[in-house]
């Protein structure tokens, strides 16, 4: 199986290859190849049912894959529990933000730090330093955040896990523009730290001009992968998921 | 819009004023009062016998009566806004009450004075209320106290939970040789008790390795049917168990060591002190699971299992220990009550029991120590009473208790005592925010 791999020279932190992946009969995913390098912001993009968030669920284990192979700095995860993959370091921030609603924002970090013993400072600290809205609302309830503050506090919570890959899943849905781009200025800070992303998005405008490179999935199946600067210039690309069209 | 919208907006149906619903409302409930209270027999051949004598009554005009008397009451009430005027001269009161009971401190002081209470007031009961107390109080209490980990706390759908509570008598059963069966040596019941535990939590575990990976609604009907199986085993398994006609001489405890020696015998007293003793020790632990660890994995997989597993949450581990840890309170229960009784048989653990337990559960309020210990208590020491009293049948019973679930239903649908977050829990379920149990999808095994 030939991988459409770049050229890139650093490693690779996150592999798919030939990834399967139904619910019952319906194949969400056929045979999906994808490669996320140590340092990079890489993007999956596609429109509702493409199999993006099939995707991100496939690699922090909360789908079992039909076939295929997810390799995590070289290793085999692919059927292992969702908190073995966590304790690998992989963090996800799921899509529809999910927060515990009841839990006060401290108590949804400290979730995140569940792989922990205890709370680490230094986590804490960075995520409150990202974040500084949260520190002001550590008290306060996660359910009465506005989306965008709740947003912050998925990827927040993703973070405290300490993950060296960051799954992200449509951090924009639902929010007004000015806060997208505050938040994806945020998201590349995080890149900039030192943590991998891969960045799912039906935003293709924000996330291409984040990313390093970029795939599009149609329907379960990779269509393109090329540097993020390509894509932006593909004239299917600007119709499909740069125009009116987009949702 | 869909096309199921258009007709409904076309029709406009005529409204009726609310009011006069509710007055409907209030004169069928004072009919059906009229029909419940009868002394009237159904006979085989004439079911309609009780609801024709009752509503023929002139005690019908009494309940009309009275339901429309509450009705012109509560309309007076809505009307001057009372509600809110009694309310908001209530709130300081109200407001100091929450700061003297909600602390730490006042949180001893209520189990003190609940536990002083509960060794010396039994000493002055009569020998009915003692007896009362120990095979209902007590025995339900035990069982709503384990129920409320796996419904309450982990929010699982347990309806087989009374078969671990018939393991766990039999196993009482086995080890002091009352059954068919002998075992290879002879236990005291104190000895059995921890034996039990395993025994149950080993066939919890077993029952729910398999069961809990499965979407959460199967766990309702996986339960129901180990119950029935176990039921059946302990039907027909006449060589072992002794069928239908069950055990008998199961001794009573014993303490013989270290110099003391004392022994239970069929005096309900030294009995309720034990199952208090057990029950304040279950207490403790539960308490202390809930606020550990433990304790916020379950709040986090009932809020929201997929985010929940995504942060690391083994979510089928934590389910499977709630789900262990209910089985052998179950069976500790049952060693108590099979020593208690000294005689069970299959017809002793019906279905219905672990349906009567949920319903204590949810009656006292889901998730909360203090609910469940309450309402327990109140479900099975009140109609007692009433019986006593012979303002109640005692084949009514049952259908007071369903009316009294479907008016909490209604009105107080978090229970009587609701623990603070079970509450603002099912608010939010209502509203379609959130889970609430773990019953929904399971992010493992999904695929
Ligand atoms: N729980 C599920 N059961 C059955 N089909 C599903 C389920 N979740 C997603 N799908 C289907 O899988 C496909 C991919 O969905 P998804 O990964 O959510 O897409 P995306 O995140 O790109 O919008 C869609 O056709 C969707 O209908
Ligand atoms: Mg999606």
């Amino acid at each position: 199986m030939t991988s459409e791999a770049p050229s890139s020279s650093s490693t690779a932190v996150l592999e798919l290859r030939g990834l399967h992946v139904s619910y019952g009969a319906i194949e969400a995913l056929k045979g999906v190849d994808l490669v996320v390098n140590e340092g990079e912001v890489v993007t999956l993009l596609g429109a509702n049912g493409a199999g993006k968030t099939t995707t991100l669920q496939a690699i922090s284990g909360l789908l079992k894959p039909r076939a295929g192979e997810i390799r995590f700095h070289g290793e085999r995860v692919d059927g292992i529990p969702p908190h073995e993959v966590v304790a690998l370091g992989i963090g996800h921030a799921p899509e529809g933000r999910r927060v515990f609603p009841l839990m006060s924002v401290l108590e949804n970090l400290r979730m995140g730090a569940y792989r922990f013993r205890r709370v680490p400072r230094e986590e804490l600290d960075r995520v409150f330093g990202l974040f500084p809205v949260l520190a002001q609302r550590r008290n306060q309830e996660a359910g009465t955040l506005s989306g965008g503050e709740q947003q912050m506090l998925a990827i927040g919570r993703a973070l405290m896990g300490r993950p060296n890959l960051l799954l992200l899943d449509e951090p924009s849905m639902g929010l007004a523009p000015l806060i997208v781009s505050q938040i994806f200025d945020i998201i590349q800070e995080i890149n900039q730290q030192g943590t991998t992303v891969l960045l799912v998005e039906q935003n293709a405008a924000q996330a291409l001009k984040l990313a390093a490179r970029g795939y599009v999935l149609e329907t379960g199946t990779i269509v393109m992968s090329a540097p993020a600067r390509e894509l932006l210039s593909n004239p299917r690309v600007r119709a499909a998921y740069l125009g009116e069209g987009a949702e | 819009m869909t096309v199921g919208e258009l007709p409904l907006a076309v029709r406009r149906p005529r409204r009726i004023d609310p009011r006069w619903l509710r007055l409907g409302g209030w004169l069928v409930l004072g009919a059906l009062l009229c029909v419940m209270t009868s002394t009237e027999e159904g006979t085989p051949s004439d079911h309609w016998l009780v609801v024709r004598t009752a509503l023929g009554s002139t005690k019908l005009i009494g309940w009309l009566l009275a339901g429309a008397i509450v009705w012109a009451l509560l309309e007076v009430w809505r009307a001057r806004g009372l509600g809110t005027v009694v309310s908001g001269r209530t709130a300081g009161v109200r407001g100091r009450w929450h700061e003297i009971t909600g602390g730490r401190r006042a949180h001893w002081l209520f189990l003190g004075i609940a536990a002083v209470a509960a060794i010396v007031i039994p000493q002055f009961l009569s020998e009915f209320y003692q007896r009362v107390l120990v095979d209902q109080v007590a025995v339900f209490v035990l069982l709503a106290v384990g129920l409320n980990v796996v419904v309450g706390w982990a929010g699982l759908l347990d309806l087989g939970y009374v078969a671990f509570f018939a393991i766990g008598a039999y196993t009482a059963g086995y080890f002091t040789r009352a059954l068919p069966v002998k075992p290879p040596f002879h236990l005291n019941p104190f000895v059995i008790l921890p034996v039990a535990v395993v025994v149950c939590l080993v066939a919890g575990l077993l029952l729910g390795a398999p069961t809990l990976r499965l979407r959460g609604d199967y766990l309702a009907i996986v339960t129901l049917g180990f119950h029935e199986i176990v039921q059946l085993f302990l039907v027909n398994k006449n060589n072992w168990t002794g069928g239908n006609q069950g055990a008998f001489g199961i001794p009573h405890f014993s303490i013989n060591i270290f110099g003391i020696h004392y022994q239970w015998t069929l005096a309900s007293l030294p009995y309720w002190y034990l199952f208090i003793a057990m029950l304040a020790v279950l207490v403790f632990l539960f308490d202390r699971l809930e606020h550990s660890k433990v304790g916020r994995s379950w709040t986090a997989i009932r809020e929201d299992e997929v985010a929940a597993a995504a942060n690391g949450v083994p979510t089928v581990k934590y389910k499977l220990m709630a789900f262990a840890i209910g089985a052998s309170t179950s069976g500790l229960s049952g060693v108590l009550y099979a020593s208690r009784i000294g005689y069970i048989n299959p017809a002793s653990f019906p279905v219905v029991l672990s349906i009567t337990v949920l319903s204590y559960v949810i009656f006292g309020g889901m998730g909360s120590l203090v609910g469940v210990i309450v309402g327990a208590a109140l479900l099975t020491f009140l109609p007692a009473v009433f019986q006593e009293q012979n303002i109640v049948r005692q084949e009514d019973i049952p259908m007071w208790i369903g009316a009294i679930l479907v008016v909490m239903m209604i009105f107080r649908s978090q229970g009587l005592i609701p623990s603070r977050r079970r509450r603002r829990e099912l608010g939010l379920a209502a509203q379609g925010v959130s889970d609430a149990d773990a019953m929904s999808e399971t992010p493992e095994g999904r695929a």
